[in-house]
């Protein structure tokens, strides 16, 4: 029997199919009193794995306890870690939220946590497509987002995050770090009970506005990592999209200890000036600049928005290159394309390295020869300016910009 | 004649370990014996010797309509008629021949295209009504649809376009009359497809069949008064020439210009060929490849082209397929030549118009095996598309992984003979894995393929030892074969159950000397 009491004639539905879907599906969940477990498959790939689709859709029902239902699934060769989430969906939405999770084997490996990594690129993800998730990681962007909050339909949200559980664990995203924007609170509570347990590498948070918030969702995820024992650390990335968060910026930053970076969204942060955002940015340089300048202040990376042109890459150069003089380490990416255009944009000159190759050699000439001082022929080298030759060569070796033997 | 149901059907095992009738539509065949294992013995077929007596003494073969051309070549019950597809979807002639045979109340006919397009599905009802009994010849979406639920009388033949011309140049297919489509044309019947409303490029496809067919039937919306130069068909092989108001629509015969794919997975795979090309040491000065006319057989050019301006190198000549990307490396001196199989776009068509360094190919120059060497099997490297390609590198083009007839073989079989022979293409599609345990149906020889690059990795032929050593410093995700499939299989969620098929075969797939390569099986309903 069901473990919640449901009117038998109602119907429930979760996902999507039809010609244009692709790597989806739509299945409709009626639940009966009695009758046993009848399934009705329509799928694009029904020679292939028709058996297997039929095989796991009586699994998840099963672990989920129903025992009597019709099931219809209109699959448009969705792959098995979407069926599950699909389908406990709809089972889910049918029993007001409640249900077993239906938890796939823990397939994807994790590249290991740093605090301080490569964050060029993060290639936004819609949780509600999951079409873009298998392949995202062969453009090797530094990380992904699987977004929860505006490219999901409020309607979707509770489908979207139970799919984004699954891909955690199922997906292989490669040496991505591996990054969630979840909803503001109080819906954000939700997502984050889902997906914590999932040992996400970093976390987003939109729309910040004061550090409170940012040690609410602390509290909230050391809650459930404590209940499901886990001691990794989980990197919080605060969104600063409104006048009163850039204000905050600097009490933001310094809220938690597991904040890694900021980073601004220019769409809202715009329209809570009453500006037009234009391709230059003018309107926003203080805000940018503000960011830079508290997320330098309180030890963190400043990492700038996304830019919305798809088809202008000569724009996104152009807003990289700046962005980085600026102070930014990375910025985010809404299409493959961009990725290789940002890296690009984000890497130091051929002749910035060999500068900085020039000082950290002399640097280690002075140690090793027990000098205080670091010197290039005549000219004194300041304590700041080796930190931050030694700071560029090492990123520019995580870029492959320099080779090994140098 | 033999029907796709007959119960005495023979099959034999060929060389690739594969069961083929051994008599198809009348004829006896020779199974796959092998690549260039076949020795062909006898002598080229010949027409008929014509005689200038019965011409027009002033060179004006004119004749009122289609119909009447049909009626003087004597068309009757039972004949082979054939036709080009270089108007692609937007050919009428072809379609029309059939429909007026169709009210002429002739039967039984067997269709011989170069190649069949989504707009002619009407011969379905041609063929419900008895007057086509079978298709030799490329079966796209509906006609492929209706041959793989076995409902064509006459058995199925796949050629290549290299092998559409051995068949004729050896006599295996007798053409009765051949009803040549053609964009510009003189009454004396020389015909080009460079030039007029209907402009399509070369006329490649439809040169064996002038040569070689009993009757010759050319149909313009063009006509010029003599000489129509340049003239790709000869007048002198021409019986009848027929003016119409249109031979197409030309919005569906070339498009106004070619774009480059723009999915990101598709293009990641192009950018692998082209870095692959260059770190294998194929891309130098002098070299040559083929491109397609678009995916990822396209996309990897502007890739290439970057490479080839930034090492200061230059193609000897390029094969296509051309497209406005091919016409640019021309302009911008990154080739010597274009050598042209077929054009897809204005700027093709233009080009081969007016650049004497961008030439029209035949299937004869380009492909055909049984002839003194072809021009593909020069060529350094050629990238193709499959729907399939199992462990042992062989290739699918003709079936979808559950049987189902998909689309023809084109030149893809010739292209083959490359020095490099280079399969692009993803590693699935909607869950369907493209790497399989064994092909559903063997178009191409393992031993011929020689590079398969996907976007989850590369995977070398074990037998090219040199290109496994040229490219051991590479950055490229060099894996094997079956580390490729194993990665699929894992994500679709283990290995697909196999298509059921029955044991009757619908149609065959040839090789590119004749003999049959495999057969292709009627899929259960």
């Amino acid at each position: 029997m069901t473990t919640a009491a449901v009117e038998p004639q109602q119907i429930f539905s979760a996902g999507r199919s039809g010609k244009d879907v692709r790597s989806d599906l739509r299945v409709t969940f009626e639940p009966r009193a009695s009758g046993g477990l009848e399934i009705d498959l329509a799928s694009r790939v029904s020679t292939y794995y028709g058996d297997s689709i039929r095989a796991q859709a009586l699994d998840v029902l099963k672990q989920m306890g129903v025992t009597d239902c019709h099931l219809a699934i209109e699959d448009e060769g969705a792959l098995p870690f979407v069926i599950s989430a699909r389908i406990e969906s709809a089972v889910r939405r049918a029993w007001g939220g409640k249900g077993k999770r239906v938890l796939l084997e823990r397939t994807a490996a994790q590249a290991p946590l740093q605090r301080d990594r490569l964050r060029r690129s993060r290639l936004y993800l819609p949780g509600s497509e999951p079409k873009y998730f298998v392949n995202a990681s062969l453009h090797a962007p530094d990380a992904i987002i699987l977004d929860l909050e505006d490219s999901v339909h409020p309607d979707e949200k509770d489908t979207a995050r139970i799919l984004v559980r699954n891909a955690l664990r199922a997906v292989d995203f490669g040496s991505c770090e591996r990054m969630v924007r979840i909803n503001q609170l109080p819906l954000g509570l939700a997502d984050l009970e889902e997906i914590v347990p999932e040992r996400p590498d970093l976390i987003l948070l939109p729309k910040t506005e004061a550090a409170e918030q940012v040690r609410e969702v602390a509290r909230k995820i050391a809650e459930i990592k404590h209940r499901h024992a886990i001691s990794d650390p989980t990197w919080l990335m605060p969104i600063l999209e409104s006048a009163l968060g850039i204000e905050n910026a600097f009490a933001i930053a310094r809220a938690d200890d597991s904040i890694v970076a900021l980073t601004i969204g220019l769409e809202d942060y715009t329209a809570d000036l009453g500006v037009v955002k234009s391709l230059e940015g003018a309107e926003s340089l203080y805000a940018r600049t503000r960011l830079v300048n508290a997320a330098r202040a309180a030890g963190v990376q400043a990492i700038d928005s996304v830019f919305g042109d798809v088809a202008d890459r000569n724009g996104l150069r152009a807003w990289g290159e700046h962005s980085r003089a600026l102070g930014f380490e990375g910025m985010g990416c809404i299409h493959p394309g961009q990725i290789p255009v940002i890296h690009e944009a984000f890497a130091p000159s051929k002749s910035e390295i060999d500068k900085a190759l020039k000082i950290v050699g002399a640097f280690e000439d002075a140690k090793t020869q027990g000098r205080g001082v670091v010197s290039l022929g005549s000219k004194m080298i300041d304590p700041p300016v080796v930190m931050r030759a030694l700071k560029l060569v090492e990123r520019a070796r995580a870029m492959n910009s320099i080779k090994p033997s140098n | 004649m033999s029907t796709a149901t007959d119960l005495a059907l023979e099959l034999a095992k060929n060389a690739a370990g594969r069961l083929v009738p051994t008599f198809v539509n009348g004829n006896d065949q020779t199974p796959y014996l092998g690549v260039g294992q076949y020795q062909p013995t006898g002598r080229k077929a010949s027409p008929m010797i014509p005689s200038n007596r019965n011409y027009p003494s002033d060179g004006d073969k004119r004749v009122p309509d289609l119909e009447t051309a049909l009626r003087l070549c004597g068309l009757h019950d039972g004949m082979v008629i054939s036709s080009h597809h270089h108007l692609r979807d937007g050919d009428a002639v072809a379609l029309e021949t059939l429909r007026i045979a169709a009210n002429m109340g002739v039967r039984d006919l067997m269709w011989f295209p170069s190649a069949s397009f989504p707009s002619q599905k009407p011969v379905i009802e041609l063929m419900e009504a008895g007057v086509v009994h079978h298709i030799e010849g490329s079966m796209n979406g509906p006609l492929g649809d209706y041959c793989s639920r076995g409902k064509m009388r006459g058995m199925g033949v796949l050629r290549s376009h290299g092998g559409r011309w051995q068949a004729i140049q050896d006599g295996e297919v007798h053409i009765d009359i051949a009803v040549i489509a053609a964009p510009a044309a003189d009454p004396f019947g020389n015909a080009n497809g460079t030039i007029g409303k209907s402009a399509c490029g070369g006329l490649g496809f439809a040169l064996a069949d002038s040569l070689y067919a009993d009757k010759v039937i050319v149909v313009t919306d063009n006509l010029v008064p003599f000489p129509c130069v340049p003239w790709q068909i000869q007048g002198n092989n021409v019986d009848y020439v027929v003016e119409v108001p249109s031979i197409g629509d030309p919005s569906k015969i070339v498009s106004g210009t070619t774009q480059i794919t723009r999915s990101p997975d598709r293009l990641l795979i192009a950018r692998y060929v082209a870095e692959f090309l260059r770190d294998a040491g194929i891309m130098r000065d002098g070299f040559s490849f083929q491109a397609g006319a678009g995916g990822i057989a396209l996309a990897f050019v502007d890739y290439l082209r970057r490479m080839m301006k930034e090492a200061g190198v230059k193609a000897r000549f390029v094969r296509g397929g051309s497209t406005r990307y091919l016409v640019e490396l021309l302009n911008e001196g990154l080739t010597g030549y274009i050598l042209d199989g077929q054009t897809f776009d204005l700027d093709g068509v233009g080009s081969l118009a007016s650049d004497p360094r961008h030439i029209s190919t035949s299937p004869f120059t380009s492909y055909n095996y049984h002839g003194k060497g072809n021009i593909a099997s020069m060529i350094d490297a050629v990238v193709l598309g499959a729907t399939e390609v199992d462990l042992n590198f062989n290739g699918n083009v003709v079936t979808h992984s559950d049987g189902r007839l998909l689309h023809g073989i084109g030149g893809w079989q010739n292209c083959l003979f490359a020095k490099c022979t280079i399969l692009a293409l993803p590693s699935f599609r909607d869950r369907i894995p493209v790497i399989v345990d064994e092909v559903t149906t063997l178009t191409g020889p393992g031993e011929l393929i020689d590079v398969v690059v996907t976007e989850r990795g590369i995977a070398i032929n074990p037998r090219r030892r040199d290109l496994i050593d040229a490219t051991k410093n590479s950055k490229l995700p060099i894996k094997t074969i079956a580390q490729i499939q194993k990665e699929v299989f894992d994500l679709c969620g283990g290995r697909p159950q196999k298509p059921r098929l029955t044991g009757n075969p619908v149609a065959v797939v040839k090789w590119v000397d004749g003999t049959v390569l495999d057969t292709v099986w009627q899929v259960e309903t």
